[in-house]
C-alpha cells in the first residue's frame, strides 16, 4: 500500500465515445451465433420436464432417421469421454461435491437437466428431431426447500453423499481473534434486533443467449463461445476432458452481457466440443431463450437469518449471520464460493466489534446457482443495510443517524475490519453529505410525515444504503487462504508497431464493459501517443495467451494495471534505444509527453521513433533486442473499496400496494474515474438490476420443481417503463494500493441499490406495523403485507 | 417451399423458404444479415426489431412469407453514404449502449417511435421502448440518445427515409403479400 497516486493525464478522466460503438450500432458485430463455417452442423438439447427422475429408457430411434440429422447421443453414448463438470472452489476440506455430467445418464436432478442432444445440418431439423425422441422416466422425490432439505428423513437430491448439506462455512471474529465473541456481544447488549430475510433466486439474463461454436478441423480444436472467461474455459476444458491444453483455442468474440451469468465452464459447452469432435465437424449450438432460463446458472437464493445488537445510544456491539444458500442441483466454478464472498461485507462499513457468519449449503432439484452481479455482496448489503434500518426502527433513531454513528471515519484509515479485510481508503461522511444534498432529505422527511399525518393513500418512504464492497478480485493469496483454485492476477502486454502505433493485449475479456476504450485511454496517457492509435485486443487465446477474465469490478483495477505494467517496460526498453540515437547517457533522457528529451535540451526522440528504430534495427547499442513488446502480470496487494451513499424515495399506495420509485440519488466513490460516461453507464445498469431484484424479478419454481418463469413474459427483467431516471454524482478517494487509484465499478449500482429501494418501501408503511416486505416488493406482495400489518 | 420477393436494406432477393421460417432466420442464415439478433422466444426483448415497410416489427413474430412483395429496413442498411443515421449517432454520442446485443433492435425501434410521435417527452420515449429490453444501460442513456435524436431528426423522417423504391427506376414487384 504504498503507491502513490498518479493524476489523470490527457486521457484518464475524459468523457470519451466508446471505440466499441462503431461495429455495434451498424450491425457489424461478431456474435458467436453470427458463425458459419463450412460444413457446419447445429446441435439441439432434449432437456429434463421432471425435477428428480431416474431415466429407465430413451429411444431415439425415429430421430435417428429424421432426414439431415446426423447423430443423436445420449448420456450413455458419452459417459466415457464427457467427464464431470468441475467445481473450482472446495470451500471446506470436507465439502460434498457431486458428480455433475454435462449430459444425464441415469438420473435427472433438475427440470432442465440435458438428456440428449440431436446434431442435424440445420437448427430448425434439429429442433424438430428432439419432438421425435421418447424418454421414460420414473419419478423420485423432490427436494425444493432448503430447511426441509436439511431435515431428517429427507429425501436426497445425490444419495451417494449421503446428505443435502454440500458444506458448512464459518467465520468467527472471537476465534479468529480479529474481533470479540458474538453470543457474549449479544447477551451483553441493551438492544437486540433479529430477522430472516430472503434473497430470492434470479436469472442473470444477459440479453445475448449462449451460444458456442466448436471446429475440429485442424491442428487445433477452436471453440468460440459467448463467454465471459476464455481464458479460464480453456484450462477447465483442459482439465475436463483430458484434452491436451495446447490443442485447444477459445475465442470470446462478441459478447452480449453476462453479468457472472456467463462466468462458467457450461454442459453445452462440453457437449458441442464432444459431438464436433465425434462428428469431425463444425458443430454450432445456440441456446433459445426458454432454454437459457431453465440452465444457465441461477444467482442469489438464500435465508439470511441475522441478529444484531447495539447499545441504547446506537453503538452496534455485534452481528451473527446465520445463511442457508441453495446451490441447486450441482456445482459450477464457483457455485459454493458465493455466499462466502458475502462473508467479509456484512459488516460493511460499520465498525462491528464482534462478528459471526456460517452458511450451509444445501443442494435442491433446482437450476444450480453461481455468480450473478455481486455474487455474495449484493446479499451481504442487502442484509446489513436492512438491518440497519430496522435497529433504527427498534432505537427510534434515524436511519442515517445511526449509520453516522457507526461507520468508520475517513480519519481512520486504512481500517481493518472486524473480518481482516483492510480497506485502504474511502470517506463516507462526504458521499453522504452530497447524496443528502440532492436528494433533499430533510424536505423529504418532512413530506413524509405529512403524508402520515393526513392518512394519504399514498405513502412516502426513503430508503438508505450506505454501502461498500470488495472489489478488483483478487489478491491471489487470499484466494489461497480461501481454497479458490486458482489466482487472482491479470496479464497484459504493449506491442509497439513500427509506424508507431500500439497494441494492447488484455487477458481481461470484455462483454460491453468498454475496455477497447478505457484501456486505451491509459496507455494513451502512459505512452504518450494518441487514443486513436491504440488498438485492445482480447477475448482469444491465440492473441491474449493468459488471462483471468472479467467478473469481480477486476477488468480495470487489475487488467488494467498489468497493462500499465507493460508499457512501463516498453519504456524501459526504449530507453536506452532512444539514449543511443540521441547520443547521450540513459541519465541525462526524460520521459514526457510520449518522447525522451536530452535535459535542458530540445533534442527527443518520441517513442513512435523508437519503434521504427527498433523495426529497421540498422544502429541499436550492442547487445540490445530489437524489441519493445512488453508483457506484464500484476497481482493486486489487496482488494479495492468502492464505496457510496444510495438514497431512494419510494411512493407505496397504500390501496393498491403499487410502489412508484420518485427518486434516487447515488453518490458513488469509486477512486480514480478513467472514463465518466463509462462509469455512469456502469452505474445506470447496475442500478437497474438492483432495483429489478427489489421490485421485479424472482425465480419461482413449482412443487414439482418446475420454472414457472421460464420465459421473458413471466420472468419480468424490467424495462424502460418500469424505471425512472436517476441522480448520480461522485466523491474522489483514490484506491492507494494501485498506481492509478482506480476501484472498480461495475457491481456497485447493483449491490447498493437492493436494500436502498426495500428500505424505502418498509419505510412508507413501517408506522401501518409493516416491518418487512419480501423481495420482489410487488403489489401484492405490498398490499397483503399492509393488509396483514406485518411481514410478508 | 413458397417463393417470394423481398427487398431488404435496398437490395431486391427473390427465394424460396419454407413457409414456417421466421423472417429473423431468413435475414440472419439466408441473406446473412446478422446485425439483427434474436434474444428471447416470446417476442418479450425486441432485439430483433426491423422496419416492414418503414414500421417496425419484431422478426421472430413475422413469417419470411409474410415480408413478400415488402421492404425491409435492417440495422444495417441505416448508414446512408457512409454517414450514420441521426439515431445511431445519438446511440454513439449519448453512450446508449453497453454490450450492444439490444442495440440493433433498439435502434430500429426508436426511429418507428419518432415517426410516430417526433416531440416526445421522456415518458412517452420509455412507453414507447417498452417491448425493448436491454439488460446493461438502465436505459437512461437510451432515453437521453433518443430525446436527442428527436432533436436533430426532422419530422416525418423514419418512414419515407426508407424507401428506395424512389430512388430506383424498376420498382419492386408486388408478390403475394397483399
Amino acid at each position: 500500500m504504498t503507491a502513490t497516486v498518479e493524476r489523470p493525464g490527457r486521457e484518464i478522466g475524459k468523457a470519451r465515445r466508446r471505440k466499441e460503438d462503431a461495429r455495434l450500432i451498424t450491425g457489424r458485430t461478431r456474435w458467436t451465433d453470427n458463425l458459419q463455417l463450412p460444413g457446419m452442423l447445429h446441435m439441439a438439447i432434449l432437456r429434463s420436464a421432471a425435477a428428480h427422475a431416474r431415466i429407465t429408457h430413451i429411444d431415439a430411434s425415429a430421430a435417428r432417421r429424421v432426414p439431415g440429422v446426423h447423430a443423436v447421443f445420449t448420456g450413455a453414448d458419452l459417459a466415457g469421454e464427457q467427464g464431470s463438470l468441475p467445481c473450482a472452489w472446495p470451500v471446506t476440506p470436507d465439502m460434498k461435491a457431486p458428480q455433475h455430467p454435462s449430459l444425464a445418464v441415469d438420473t435427472v436432478r433438475f427440470a432442465g437437466d440435458a438428456v440428449a442432444v440431436v446434431v442435424a445440418r440445420s437448427a430448425y431439423l434439429a429442433a424438430d428431431a428432439l419432438e421425435a425422441i421418447d424418454v421414460d422416466y420414473e419419478d423420485l422425490p423432490v427436494v425444493l426447500d432448503m430447511e426441509a432439505a436439511l431435515a431428517g428423513g429427507s429425501p436426497l437430491v445425490h444419495p451417494d453423499l449421503g446428505t443435502n448439506r454440500n458444506a458448512l462455512w464459518v467465520f468467527d471474529s472471537g476465534e479468529a481473534g480479529t474481533g470479540g465473541d458474538v453470543e457474549q456481544a449479544l447477551s451483553d447488549s441493551e438492544v437486540v434486533v433479529k430477522r430472516r430475510f430472503r434473497q430470492q433466486r434470479l436469472i442473470p439474463a444477459f440479453m445475448e443467449p449462449r451460444s458456442v461454436l466448436v471446429d475440429p478441423t485442424g491442428e487445433q480444436l477452436t471453440i468460440w463461445s459467448a463467454t465471459q472467461i476464455p481464458h479460464v474455459l480453456r484450462v477447465m476444458l483442459a482439465l475436463t476432458l483430458g484434452i491436451p491444453e495446447h490443442k485447444l483455442r477459445v475465442i470470446a468474440p462478441d459478447v452480449g452481457g453476462g453479468f457472472g451469468g456467463k462466468l462458467q465452464l457450461t454442459p453445452e459447452e462440453v457437449l458441442t466440443l464432444l459431438v464436433a469432435r465425434r462428428l469431425g465437424k463444425p458443430v454450432k449450438y445456440t441456446e433459445s431463450r426458454s432454454d437459457s432460463m431453465v440452465s444457465a446458472h441461477h444467482g442469489r437464493d438464500q435465508i439470511q437469518d441475522l441478529t444484531i445488537s447495539a447499545s441504547k445510544d446506537g453503538t452496534i456491539t455485534g452481528l451473527k449471520v446465520e445463511l442457508m444458500a441453495d446451490m441447486g442441483a450441482y456445482l459450477g466454478l464457483v457455485t459454493p464460493g458465493v455466499p462466502i464472498l458475502g462473508a467479509f461485507m456484512f459488516n460493511a462499513i460499520y465498525k462491528i466489534p464482534a462478528y459471526r457468519f456460517a452458511c450451509t449449503n444445501v443442494f435442491t432439484n433446482k437450476t444450480w446457482t453461481d455468480a450473478y452481479r455481486g455474487a455474495g455482496r449484493p446479499e451481504a448489503t442487502f442484509g446489513i443495510e436492512r438491518m440497519m434500518d430496522e435497529l433504527a426502527a427498534e432505537l427510534g433513531m434515524d436511519p442515517m443517524q445511526l449509520r453516522r454513528k457507526n461507520w468508520i471515519t475517513h480519519e481512520e484509515f486504512p481500517f481493518t475490519t472486524v473480518c481482516g479485510l483492510t480497506y485502504d481508503s474511502g470517506n463516507y461522511e462526504a458521499a453522504t453529505a452530497r447524496a443528502m444534498e440532492l436528494f433533499g432529505y430533510d424536505a423529504l422527511r418532512e413530506e413524509q410525515r405529512q403524508r402520515r399525518e393526513r392518512n394519504d393513500p399514498v405513502q412516502l418512504g426513503i430508503g438508505i444504503s450506505t454501502f461498500t464492497e470488495m472489489c478488483g478480485l483478487a489478491p491471489s493469496r487470499v484466494l489461497g487462504s480461501l481454497s479458490y483454485g486458482a489466482g487472482g492476477w491479470e496479464h497484459g502486454a504493449v506491442r509497439m508497431l513500427p509506424t508507431g502505433k500500439v497494441e494492447v493485449v488484455t487477458g481481461s475479456s470484455a462483454h460491453g464493459q468498454g475496455h477497447e476504450t478505457a484501456f486505451s485511454q491509459i496507455i494513451a496517457d502512459r505512452l504518450g501517443v494518441p487514443f486513436e492509435d491504440i488498438e485492445v485486443l482480447h477475448g482469444d487465446t491465440l492473441v491474449s495467451q493468459k488471462g483471468m477474465d472479467t467478473y469481480g469490478s477486476r477488468s480495470l483495477a487489475v487488467g488494467g494495471m498489468a497493462a500499465l505494467k507493460a508499457a512501463d517496460k516498453v519504456i524501459e526498453k526504449a530507453r536506452p534505444i532512444a539514449a543511443h540515437m540521441l547520443e547521450c547517457g540513459e541519465d541525462d533522457l526524460e520521459w514526457a509527453d510520449g518522447k525522451f528529451t536530452v535535459r535542458g535540451t530540445s533534442n527527443a526522440k518520441s517513442i513512435a521513433e523508437v519503434a521504427l528504430a527498433v523495426f529497421a534495427a540498422h544502429d541499436l547499442p550492442d547487445g540490445v533486442e530489437p524489441n519493445l513488446d512488453s508483457e506484464a502480470t500484476y497481482d493486486p496487494e489487496n482488494f479495492s473499496f468502492p464505496h457510496g451513499t444510495h438514497l431512494c424515495a419510494a411512493e407505496v399506495d397504500t390501496e393498491t400496494g403499487a410502489v412508484r420509485l420518485r427518486s434516487y440519488v447515488a453518490v458513488d466513490d469509486v477512486g480514480v474515474v478513467v472514463n465518466p460516461l463509462i462509469v455512469e453507464g456502469q452505474v445506470h445498469g447496475g442500478l437497474a438490476q438492483g432495483i429489478a431484484q427489489a421490485l421485479f424479478e424472482e425465480a419461482v419454481h413449482d412443487e414439482t420443481g418446475t420454472l414457472v418463469t421460464g420465459t421473458l413474459a413471466d420472468y419480468l427483467v424490467p424495462s424502460a417503463a418500469d424505471l425512472p431516471s436517476f441522480t448520480l454524482d461522485r466523491t474522489e478517494s483514490p484506491a492507494t494500493t494501485n498506481p492509478l487509484g482506480v476501484k472498480g465499478v461495475g457491481e456497485a449500482g447493483t449491490i447498493a441499490s437492493t436494500p436502498a429501494v426495500v428500505n424505502a418501501v418498509v419505510d412508507a408503511v413501517r408506522h401501518l406495523g409493516v416491518r418487512d416486505v419480501e423481495m420482489p416488493c410487488s403489489p401484492r406482495r405490498v398490499w397483503q403485507a399492509i393488509n396483514q400489518g406485518g411481514t410478508q | 417451399m413458397v417463393g417470394i420477393r423481398v427487398t431488404v436494406d435496398g437490395t431486391r432477393y427473390e427465394d424460396d423458404v419454407e413457409p414456417r421460417m421466421l423472417l429473423v432466420h431468413y435475414l440472419r442464415e439466408r441473406l446473412g444479415k446478422v446485425g439483427t439478433v434474436v434474444g428471447c422466444d416470446t417476442s418479450n426483448c425486441g432485439a430483433c426489431t426491423v422496419h416492414l415497410d418503414g414500421h417496425s416489427v419484431k422478426s421472430c413474430s413475422v413469417l419470411a412469407v409474410q415480408a413478400d412483395g415488402r421492404e425491409v429496413t435492417t440495422i444495417e442498411g441505416l448508414a446512408r453514404d457512409g454517414k450514420l443515421h441521426p439515431m445511431q449517432q445519438a446511440f454513439h454520442d449519448s453512450h446508449a449502449l453497453q454490450c450492444g446485443f439490444c442495440t440493433p433492435g433498439m435502434i430500429m425501434q426508436a426511429i418507428d417511435l419518432l415517426a410516430d410521435n417526433h416531440d416526445p417527452d421522456e415518458q412517452a420515449v420509455r412507453h414507447g421502448l417498452e417491448g425493448n429490453l436491454c439488460r446493461c444501460t438502465g436505459y437512461q442513456n437510451i432515453v437521453r440518445a433518443v430525446l436527442d435524436a428527436a432533436k436533430k431528426m426532422s419530422p416525418g423522417a423514419g418512414p419515407e427515409l426508407e424507401r428506395t423504391e424512389q430512388r430506383e427506376t424498376a420498382p419492386v414487384a408486388g408478390g403475394g403479400g397483399e
